[in-house]
């Protein structure tokens, strides 16, 4: 990294998404807070790692970039232009800049599509290229993330998983985005393709410029590609940080049980304090105060009157937890 | 070319769907070549009255009807009338159907429901009844007989493309299509339509078989083209008054929209099973 002063590429405050959760009579009878008043800002060129437990937001959060699904309310501002509410015209414009790559890239590929059309569908919605120029751009976005030309007739089906989330990497890239959102890039994946996959990830950010946003539940891959990572509970930020700093001095006590929850062979564990115990809470019946009181072994009388935010009172470390010290 | 040649071989293997499709085929190619076959071809518009009431012979193949016209001849030129009824009012109710269905499916506001629920009392009305006011109101005519079966029809895509929509929709490569910034227009006729053409194929394939039936009840009833017009319904209408003497008479039309229907729906049901293998038609087992 340089030593310059980091640039914002994407200033998300508060962002929200609720899901209206409805009876048998399609009557509205509360909110499920899938992302919570999320306040966060990406640096261009770092790899930002959003961690949290299955159906904590992670992937919401970047649908909600995405415009996939609508923000109930917040900011999203991305490369100097306000995200939220665009026309048509203008969030084609940015959705060439933002990218969100699926957990499965393979089912984002039309079945019925074979590889070459499905490469060329990005530059025929949002580029004036003829069949020539974007034939040679497509050919050589399939040359850097390392596939044979021969795979543009074969159809998704025909190519391995590993192959498929490839194809899916170069269907974003052929845009030339700044920002991809990467959602679980690696799971379902072979130990082997992973580690390919990741230095895959890193070579293309060398290449393209890029910036990741990358969420995953998978702590070790976390560690290693991170530059600064936001761990998530049940729609918000709990701590945020670099890297390092929260791997080795973890302040709340969610990220500290999910770390202790890190098997390692032969080695102690990085922190060996106790073990996260029970479910989370159903988001739609969230408790009062800190959401996590349920859950932590340190929980106060205190901790139920008020929502933490978070708290700078670290240097490279934000914990949204009344107790942290 | 790969997927024809596929449908090819697979339909050669399921002997009952080839039974159809030799069926249809034939159909076409009576209706194409039926100057070229008929033995009279002239007996269409010219009575014979001596002739009358003949019973199948080697001059008359099939017999003569009340009018001493050849019966051969006649339903030659009746597979014309059949096979221009089917294929425009089913091309309307699949122009008309599947693009609502697909509107409707794909978006997820009250004119969705509004759409649904117009083609909800479409459906509430029998088609029959439709179909003789129709013909009742404007006169009987093969055009009438394509107004009242389009108008009657068109639902049944409608419901099958907004059901398939709405769980295609739900597959990542779609919502990945729309987050690529492909336009709605793009996402339903480039992606989701081709995803769910092998259903709308069937349906289509056997909603001939009912469109055909349909509209020969309609002749039968008197509501399709006027005499002597050589149309299936009309001619065994036409015979009831002289059976079972001339037993002939309803015996050619009727086989022949018995075959031509069983031939749609046989041929329909080997599609399914070829292109839609997720709902099979029951296996016959070898004892």
């Amino acid at each position: 990294m340089t030593t310059e002063p980091p640039q914002t590429i994407l200033r998300i405050s508060k962002l929200r998404k609720f899901f209206a959760i409805r009876n048998a009579w399609n009557r509205r009878i509360g909110w499920l807070k899938a992302v919570d008043d999320i306040s966060l800002e990406v640096y261009r060129g770092e790899i930002l790692g959003i961690v949290g437990e299955s159906g904590c937001g992670k992937s919401t959060l970047g649908k909600t970039l995405m415009g996939i699904h609508k923000s109930s309310g917040g900011e999203v501002v991305f490369e100097d232009q306000p995200l939220v509410n665009l026309t048509r015209q203008e969030s084609r414009r940015l959705s060439r800049q933002l990218q969100y790559s699926y957990q499965d890239p393979g089912a984002s590929l039309d079945p019925r599509w074979k590889i070459r059309r499905s490469l060329h569908e990005p530059l025929v919605i949002h580029s004036g290229l003829d069949y020539q120029e974007r034939d040679e751009r497509v050919k050589s976005i399939l040359d850097a993330v390392g596939l044979p030309q021969g795979h543009l007739e074969l159809y998704p089906h025909e190519i391995s998983g590993g192959q498929q989330r490839r194809v899916g990497l170069a269907r974003i890239l052929t845009l030339h985005p700044s920002l991809i959102i990467l959602d679980e890039p690696t799971s379902g994946l072979d130990v082997s393709v992973q580690a390919t996959i990741l230095s895959l990830f890193l070579d293309l950010k060398k290449q393209f410029d890029l910036t990741y946003m990358f969420i995953s539940h998978d702590l070790s891959v976390i560690r290693m590609l991170c530059d600064r990572v936001a761990v998530m509970y049940l729609g918000k930020i709990v701590e945020l940080g670099e890297t390092e700093t929260i791997f080795n001095h973890p302040r709340h006590p969610y990220t500290q049980s999910l770390l202790a929850a890190i098997p390692v062979i032969g080695g102690e564990r990085i922190t060996d304090n106790f073990w996260l115990e029970g479910e989370p809470p159903n988001p739609s019946a969230l408790p009062s105060g800190c959401r996590f009181r349920t859950r932590c072994p340190n929980a106060l009388a205190i901790c139920a009157e008020s929502d933490p935010p978070l708290r700078s009172d670290w240097p490279h470390q934000q914990v949204a937890c009344t107790l942290a010290e | 070319m790969e997927t024809l040649r596929f449908l090819l071989k697979k339909l050669i293997e399921d002997r009952v769907a080839l039974l159809g499709a030799l069926l249809i085929l034939l159909l076409i190619f009576t209706a194409i070549a039926a100057p070229f076959l008929a033995t009279f071809p002239e007996d269409i518009a010219e009575f014979h009255p001596p002739n009358r009431l003949i019973a199948p012979d080697g001059t008359f193949w099939f017999g003569t009807d009340r009018m001493g016209s050849d019966i051969y001849s006649r339903i030659l030129f009746g597979a014309r009338i059949t096979i221009t009824i089917a294929i425009i009012a089913i091309g309307v109710s699949v122009i008309i159907g599947v693009p609502i269905g697909l509107i409707a499916g794909y978006y997820h506001t009250w004119f969705s429901d509004l759409l649904m629920r117009t083609s909800d009392i479409f459906l509430a009305v029998p088609q029959i009844v439709l179909a003789i006011a129709i013909a009742q109101t404007l006169g009987p005519s093969i055009e009438n007989i394509i107004l009242a079966l389009s108008a009657t029809y068109w639902p049944f895509w409608t419901r099958l493309v907004y059901a398939e929509t709405r769980s295609i929709q739900k597959e990542t490569f779609i919502e990945a299509n729309i987050a690529l910034g492909a336009s709605p227009i793009r996402v339903m006729f480039m992606h989701v339509l081709p995803n769910i053409s092998s259903s709308i194929i069937v349906r289509t394939t056997i909603g001939m078989g009912g469109t055909i039936l349909t509209a020969a009840t309609l002749g039968f009833l008197g509501l399709g083209a006027p005499p002597p017009s050589p149309e299936w319904g009309r001619m065994i209408a036409e015979s009831r008054e002289f059976l079972p003497e001339a037993w002939w008479y309803a015996t050619a039309p009727g086989l022949a929209i018995f075959l031509v229907v069983m031939g749609f729906n046989l041929f329909g049901d080997g599609l399914r099973d070829i292109l839609d293998p997720r709902i099979r038609r029951s296996v016959r087992h070898d004892d």
